[in-house]
């Protein structure tokens, strides 16, 4: 094999191996714990991502997209209903008060982005 | 209304505020809505209630207002709903604009670009088109003016470490730009390596173009899945004609309170929810309800906001109003269906999740490939191998697939009268192969109604004239008036019916009830009874004759009354038969029918009731229902429910949402012909606000098209990906010498979200 060409397959192989771990090797987000009410910023995903809500208890998550991406422009809570339209630079603030525990993930209209709200 | 102010990134937001009454409330008001952290001015207004704030809306929201306002005990009324439907429109508009300048821009400089550079076409073009520095001035406004967003989308997503489409449009493009503007400045690098040093900022410039293109088109058919939404918004009357204190004056609907006297003139719309206190109309709830009838309203009869008077004039007190109206109910469903998701698309989730960083591997691969084993020139080969990958590769496609026919789907059953809970309910709709109908007030009225009326041969001494209709009107008036006085279910239906021909009951002395079996009373001198078969063989009255008649009518279901009389209560001849008036709990118009439409689908019908089986039977003969459940007690529907879903069966029951509560919840789809009550909608999975019972066979229809169309969707999705990214990666170029052009992925890529949007938009053209 030329040096060029053992040059392109292994610098090809790190490449995949960076991609992979770079993407789908994520370490899990810390969970920010909100009390009343928690600012989520929506920019290139969620900010922050990991979200504690309690149980039985009115939490208002309050989104400000700052990212033009259309890809952001909604975000959907499947579990409680919720399909919001996010304007940019704009607070939107979207209540959630969930009646059981467990893990519910949210994301972007597309399903590209995601966070998760944890209701303990 | 809200107006912003560019320059500074502030918002002025006026609201009316409830509650206000004296000049201290403005100071009291100001200061707290002034102490909200990104307010910057506060006015309120006393004598129009209203206030005027200036805010930053990065900072402030709706609800931060809200709580201020109400802190001091006031209420602010923002129609945030309004709201935040124009500031979506506000930005889809601008955001459309945006796309359509960048599109024609692109596509002009990258027209140019491509005269001047493809093999063929560049003989034809001015030299000047062929420089590749032009090309490169050409091309950068392109990459990082129009492009720009697919940069500012990509660099916080990296930061986050996730990708999306952007990421993999970014990298593409400026695989390509970047590659055509080092071989513009420096060629004779290239030489050495037996590569024709050629800029393809042709690729680079029409694949942005091209994908923005795609978008514009996205963006516009996308605002179409949310149309029913906006209409059931733009329903909402703005005002309302309230009289207080004896005065009329129109005010906004907000300001409307429980209890207030609404004048409504013909051709107005009903602004909220009530009963009509004085006069009477014609009403059109299509708009509402879906149904497409006008209805006749008179006094005690309820009205709902946002439907249309069409011919009276009336009053009506306002019994609910804001976010309880029954509109505000059904777009709150609505909105709550569309932001559920349906089990189908977990899949979808699952692999998208993925997708972005495996296309990225694979257009790794793709290079290293190409560049190890491909024919010379290797580098280009591979270079434009991997910017078709990555171009190619449509993850959006999967993500619309699914929500956008949900949207669709449940939109066109809002305005049918079909309120769909979630998507889930919708989905399982599909799979439903048993429907139980509860009968009494869902396949039934309810409420019993004369159905027959028999003369008898003694009846010509009650009646001047001979003809049938009179002698008929003689025995209803007879039996009416005498059973005035009871509060017998089937007495009321009597006297209702007397009513409703407008007869004039006669005064009844000695009127007594006999529980169990009828009544008795003298009308005009006679003494009369009214009562079942007991009564008459008590009172030894000779029915042989009519016996036949009598079963006939029983075994249709019906309760038959004898009414019978004799001169004085001291005669000694026997009582004399004078008629049968025959009371059942009569079919809803649509019952047939909609009985029909189900079974033409294939699906089995079963019919659920407290009454004695031969009534039961008699009412599932008339539907053409083979299997009847009878004498099932309330409590005892959900064991039923449970018992045919043991028989491996998908079951929907149909009710009236009150009644039957746990066995909707019990069944598979839990089908509520309801008035869009909070406790109706609660229990079931479907809710049919307009009452037709057709409709059930229209939401069974109606899902079975949507998930065609999700099915669809995700297969056109998955399979272009499929099919595709390989084709891009080259691997038709063994054997057929076939290649993608970047420029076609482009194409490929933008048609492909465009056409799943387009397919899920062909379900509007579904007649229900």
């Amino acid at each position: 094999m030329n040096p060029d060409k053992l040059f392109v397959t292994i610098s090809g192989a790190l490449a995949i191996v960076f991609t992979y771990w770079f993407f789908l090797m994520r370490n899990e987000k810390t969970v920010v714990a909100a009390s009343d009410s928690i600012d989520i910023a929506v920019e290139g995903g969620y900010s922050p991502e990991v979200i504690s809500i309690a149980k039985g208890k009115t939490t208002k998550l309050n989104f400000l997209r700052k990212d033009p991406s259309s890809c952001l422009e909604e975000v959907v809570i499947s579990e409680f209903k919720v399909r919001r339209f996010l304007p940019l630079k704009k607070k939107i603030t979207i209540e959630l008060t969930p009646k059981k525990e467990g893990e519910f993930p949210f994301s972007c209209g597309m399903n590209m982005f995601h966070g998760k709200i944890i209701v303990k | 209304m809200k107006t912003n102010n560019l320059s500074n990134q502030l918002t002025k937001l006026t609201f009316t505020i409830k509650g206000m009454h004296c000049a201290s409330c403005v100071k009291i008001l100001e200061d707290s809505l002034s102490k909200v952290e990104g307010v910057s001015k506060a006015n309120v207004n006393l004598a129009t209630e209203k206030a005027t704030v200036t805010y930053n809306p990065t900072k402030v929201t709706d609800q931060h207002l809200q709580s201020a306002v109400s802190s001091v005990g006031y209420q602010a009324v923002i129609k945030d709903e309004m709201e935040h439907e124009d500031a979506e429109r506000l930005e889809k508009q601008k955001e459309l604009h945006d796309l359509r300048n960048k599109v024609i821009v692109s596509l002009c400089l990258g027209g140019l670009i491509l005269w001047g550079s493809f093999p063929g076409l560049m003989n034809t073009a001015p030299a000047l088109l062929q420089n590749f520095f032009l090309q490169l001035i050409l091309a950068t406004p392109v990459q990082f003016w129009a492009g720009l967003t697919f940069y500012q989308a990509t660099i916080p997503a990296l930061k986050h470490r996730t990708a999306n489409m952007d990421t993999l449009v970014a990298i593409g493009t400026t695989v390509a730009f970047g590659y055509s503007a080092f071989v513009t400045f420096f060629p004779q690098l290239l030489t050495p390596y037996t590569l024709n040093p050629i800029p393809y900022f042709d690729v680079s410039t029409i694949i942005i173009g091209l994908i923005l293109l795609g978008r514009y088109f996205e963006a516009k058919a996308k605002a179409g899945t949310s149309e029913a939404i906006k209409k059931l918004i733009g329903l909402q009357a703005k005002t309302a004609r309230v009289i207080r204190n004896g005065k009329e004056a129109d005010i906004p609907i907000e300001q409307v309170k429980l209890g207030d006297l609404i004048r409504v003139r013909p051709g107005e719309k009903i602004p909220v929810d009530g009963v009509i206190v004085d006069g009477e109309s014609s009403i059109d709830e299509s708009m509402v309800t879906g149904e497409s009838i006008p209805v006749d309203k008179t006094k005690g009869d309820t009205v709902v906001g946002a439907t249309i008077n069409k011919s009276g004039t009336f009053v009506y007190k306002a019994t609910k109003v804001g976010q309880e109206t029954m509109l505000a109910q059904i777009i709150k469903l609505v909105q709550e269906a569309q932001g559920s998701k349906a089990p189908i698309q977990r899949l979808a989730d699952l692999i998208s999740s993925y997708f972005v960083p495996v296309v990225i591997i694979l257009a790794i691969v793709t290079f290293v490939i190409w560049y190890d084993f491909g024919p010379n020139p290797a580098f280009l080969f591979a270079m434009l191998n991997t910017v078709a990958v990555l171009i190619i590769a449509c993850p959006c496609a999967m993500g619309l697939a699914t929500p956008t026919a949900i949207m669709v789907g449940t939109g066109i059953g809002a305005e049918h009268g079909i309120l769909i809970k979630d998507a889930e309910s919708l989905e399982t709709a599909h799979k439903i192969n048993t429907i139980i109908f509860d009968k009494t007030g869902t396949l039934t009225k309810g409420k019993p109604e004369v159905t027959d009326i028999i003369v008898l041969d003694k009846l010509e001494q009650y009646s001047s004239s001979g003809a049938k209709r009179n002698r008929e009107e003689t025995i209803l008036k007879l039996a009416a008036s005498i059973e005035k006085g009871s509060e017998h279910s089937l007495a009321e239906a009597i006297v209702k019916k007397a009513e409703k021909q407008r007869l004039t009951l006669s005064r009844v002395e000695a009127f007594k009830a006999i529980a169990g079996f009828g009544v008795e009373g003298k009308v005009d001198g006679q003494k009369l009874i009214l009562g079942n078969r007991k009564l008459t063989s008590k009172e030894q009255v000779d029915i042989s004759d009519k016996l036949p008649t009598v079963e006939k009518l029983e075994k249709e279901g019906k309760t038959v009354m004898i009414l019978a009389t004799r001169p004085h209560t001291l005669s000694p001849n026997p009582y004399a038969l004078l008629g049968l008036i025959a009371v059942a709990d009569t079919l809803k118009d649509s019952a047939v029918e909609g009985v029909k439409a189900l079974q033409n689908l294939g699906i089995e019908v079963v019919m659920i009731t407290g009454d004695n089986k031969r009534t039961a039977d008699a009412i599932a003969k008339k539907l053409g229902i083979k299997r009847v459940l009878a004498e099932v007690l309330p409590d005892q529907k959900e064991a039923e429910v449970k018992k045919i879903q043991a028989e491996g069966k998908k079951v929907a029951m149909v009710g009236d949402g009150i009644n039957d509560a746990p066995a909707l919840a019990q069944s598979d789809v839990g089908i509520a012909m309801g008035t869009g009550t909070d406790v109706a909608i609660e229990a079931a999975d479907i809710t049919l606000v307009n009452k037709d019972l057709r409709s059930v066979a229209s939401a069974i229809n109606l899902s079975k098209k949507t998930m065609r169309t999700i099915k669809l969707n995700l297969f056109w999705a998955f399979g272009y990906n499929i099919i595709l990214i390989p084709v891009a990666m080259g691997l038709l170029y063994p054997f057929f010498k076939i290649l993608l052009n970047p420029i076609f992925a482009s194409i490929a890529m933008a048609t492909s979200s465009i056409s799943v949007v387009l397919n899920s938009l062909l379900l509007k053209r579904y007649k229900l």
